[in-house]
């Protein structure tokens, strides 16, 4: 066998055979052993987390990273994002007919990595095959289940006008790889996504600054300047942005400017926006900074008053402009 | 970033802005005619540092915005002709002609292709020999010598499946198109990418025949700061001349090897513009020797245009300098980058995407 055939989507042998020699064997937990309809959690008391995403970024490989990289951090960070402890991922893939095996295989490599460095299980999963050309080579959608500790509200409806408002590190790493490998731009060698789980860290913020971090918002799709329209409007405040505070990687701003493509409405796939307390703005920067997925974190702004979804970005040469939401996708399946 | 920072050095655009409003002594409106300069202006917000004495409104600059609907609609034509794959820069996509876009073709099961160079829709025909490659020209003088290009490549490679549907404009003749009328302008920020091509000259007429003082401007923010001080300057002496201060890229007679190629391979023709008409010599054709690589010769691109434009859009004044986009009823409300009425809210480069992206509404 060397790929993907209708045959392991039957649910049959082949299918069985499939999912024990290439998920099984890398992604084993207790949870996941017993191959049951469901996976069956402890659950203490609290409030539990629940997210969903789907992954169909193309190419399936790109430098810093790889779609079942992206699958298991990017359902991972939605979780933490409302200060959640991951309990159990699911995972789900839906499989083009003829897919080389060794890519299947090179993509559940890259997810058992990716959920170890998170500290996180796959308890359940799925697989289907369709027909060549009813897919395109591999989608993957995970979902994920975690717990809230007692006293933490994170959401946009805490942020209070005062806030500063800090980037986790440098914006638009993952947009502008998976643009220049996908169109062959040949920077590869530069560039790199920035796909990263963020639970330890966020946790460990938390841990220290339990009532002085409002909100948190993993800038995907649409960028930081998206991210920041959604939540001035749903917290119904302005805030105020200093581009040259911004932190952003020389190659990737090269790159932006060469292509003309405004690096504020890039993804990320492991950066945060904090919202915090003015008073432990300092603090915060300095617990970033113990880790490598802080290490270039930044205050970027400042919640400044009551007018709804009002973002003035004052830009590099001293003017100023509002800051809006991206129209259209000048970049469709970039996770 | 060299030659990218040392234009961007935030003291520098002050002291220019400071220059500026001290040498103003009247309201003053500037055209410039660049998409590059719309969107530089309105991203580094630049327009919070102009004196409020100075008005800068946007002319026909965007290449997209000035193509007239039933030429989107012989773009459409082509794409939907069998067994065709059309090549085109992203922007063109969304644009609606009188019967929908290039976008609505491509979800009905046309085969189109966003490109960033006329070269790779070359490489698209060699990739598929049994396809017919369209690519849609459009674009000024800036353009068309890289098209040129791909045309002549094209014919020494014999590539019998490659073929341009031209509709690019030319820069001069459209100033006097512009200027013949009631304009009330003080000065024009000529764009510095046609310049790099034609060069510093081929503005002289403008500047002579319309007494209207023209400064060549790069599109950093100090250069634009600084050709906008420039033109200040000659408007206060009453100079009608034709200053470039893009002197690191823009030349007396411009890149004369680029203008030869697309002279060899095009020639003049009478251009429609949206929102303008007909203007006399603002196109270029393909020459009948390389007519095997002419779209509008290979394929049937007759199409019957209907209502034109769509009501209430206004485009057309957009494009002139003849309105600002908040004065369109449309603007913002029922059309906007998702759901546009017209070119200049499509284009990356048109004038009310710029005020709708970057928030003047």
């Amino acid at each position: 066998m060397d790929c993907i055939t209708l045959d392991h989507g039957s649910g049959g042998l082949a299918a069985r055979e499939l999912v024990q020699e290439v998920f099984l064997s890398r992604l084993n937990n207790p949870l996941l052993a017993p191959l049951e309809d469901s996976a069956v959690l402890p659950v203490a008391a609290g409030r539990l987390a629940f997210t969903t995403d789907s992954y169909v970024v193309d190419p399936l490989f790109f430098p810093g990273g790889d779609i079942g990289a992206l699958a298991i951090n990017g359902t991972v960070n939605d979780l933490a994002m409302r200060g959640a402890t991951p309990l159990g991922l699911s995972l789900g893939l839906i499989i083009e007919e003829g897919l080389p095996l060794a890519v299947l295989e090179r993509v559940a490599d890259s997810l058992a990595t990716a959920a170890k460095k998170a500290g996180v299980m796959v308890v359940t999963g799925d697989t289907k095959v369709v027909p060549r050309g009813a897919a395109d080579k591999l989608f993957i959608n995970t979902a994920g289940v975690g717990s809230i500790a007692t006293g933490i509200e994170i959401s946009p409806l805490q942020v209070q006008v005062g806030d500063g408002i800090i980037l986790s590190g440098t914006m638009a790493d993952h947009g502008i790889t998976v643009l220049a490998e996908r169109e062959n731009l040949g920077f590869s060698d530069r560039l790199q996504s920035d796909t990263a789980a963020l639970n330890r860290l966020v946790l460990s913020l938390l841990d220290c600054f339990p009532a002085d971090i409002h909100a948190l918002r993993d800038p995907t799709r649409g960028g930081v300047a998206t991210t920041l329209c959604e939540i001035a409007l749903a917290a119904g405040t302005s805030m105020e942005i200093k581009e040259e505070d911004i932190p952003l990687d020389r190659t990737v701003s090269t790159v932006c400017e060469i292509l003309g493509i405004d690096p504020f409405f890039l993804a990320n796939e492991g950066k945060c926006l904090l919202f915090v307390a003015p008073a432990v703005e300092a603090a915060v920067l300095a617990e970033l900074y113990r880790h490598p997925e802080g290490e270039r974190a930044k205050l970027i702004g400042r919640v400044t008053g009551h007018d709804a979804g009002r973002v003035v970005l004052h830009t590099v040469v001293g003017g100023q402009r509002l800051m809006t939401p991206l129209t259209g996708d000048p970049l469709p399946r970039i996770c | 970033m060299k030659y990218v920072d040392e234009y961007r050095d935030q003291a520098l655009v002050r002291s220019l802005a400071s220059r500026m409003a001290k040498q103003i002594d009247r309201p003053l409106r500037f055209m410039e005619v660049c998409g590059t300069h719309t969107m530089n202006i309105f991203r580094f917000g630049l327009r919070s540092l102009f004196p409020t004495s100075l008005q800068v409104v946007s002319g026909p600059g965007c290449p997209v915005c000035v193509t007239a609907a039933a030429d989107i609609d012989a773009c459409i034509a082509a794409a939907e002709c069998q067994n065709v794959i059309t090549a085109t820069f992203g922007d063109l996509v969304r644009v609606p002609g009188s019967r929908g876009s290039l976008a609505e073709s491509r979800a009905r099961g046309a085969r189109v292709e966003i490109i960033y160079s006329p070269i790779d829709a070359l490489e698209l025909a060699r990739e598929n020999p049994d396809k017919l490659v369209v690519f849609l020209g459009i674009g000024f003088e800036t353009t068309v010598p890289t098209v040129a290009a791909a045309i002549a490549q094209a014919a020494t490679l014999k590539l019998e499946n490659f073929c341009v549907l031209s509709l690019h404009k030319v820069m001069p003749p459209i100033f006097a198109r512009l200027l013949d009328g009631e304009h009330q302008l003080d000065g024009l920020l000529c764009p510095g990418h046609v310049a790099t091509i034609v060069g510093r000259k081929a503005f002289e007429p403008v500047a002579a025949d319309y007494n209207l003082p023209c400064v060549i401007s790069g599109f950093e923010p100090v250069d634009i700061m600084q050709a906008l001080v420039q033109l200040t300057q000659l408007v206060v002496r009453q100079e009608a001349k034709v200053v470039n201060a893009y002197p690191r890229a823009v030349a007396e007679h411009g890149n004369i090897s680029a203008w030869q190629v697309v002279n060899k391979v095009f020639q003049p023709v009478d251009a429609d513009w949206r929102g303008m008409g007909t203007v006399k010599n603002s196109g270029l054709a393909i020459r009948d020797a390389y007519a095997h690589f002419d779209a509008s010769q290979r394929l049937d691109l007759e199409v019957e245009t209907f209502h034109l434009p769509p009501s209430g859009c206004r485009c057309g004044d957009v494009i002139c300098g003849r309105c600002q986009p908040l004065d369109c009823a449309h603007f913002g409300d029922s059309c906007t980058p998702q759901n546009p009425l017209g070119p200049c809210m499509v284009s990356s480069e048109g004038s009310c995407a710029a005020y709708y992206r970057y928030g003047e509404h």
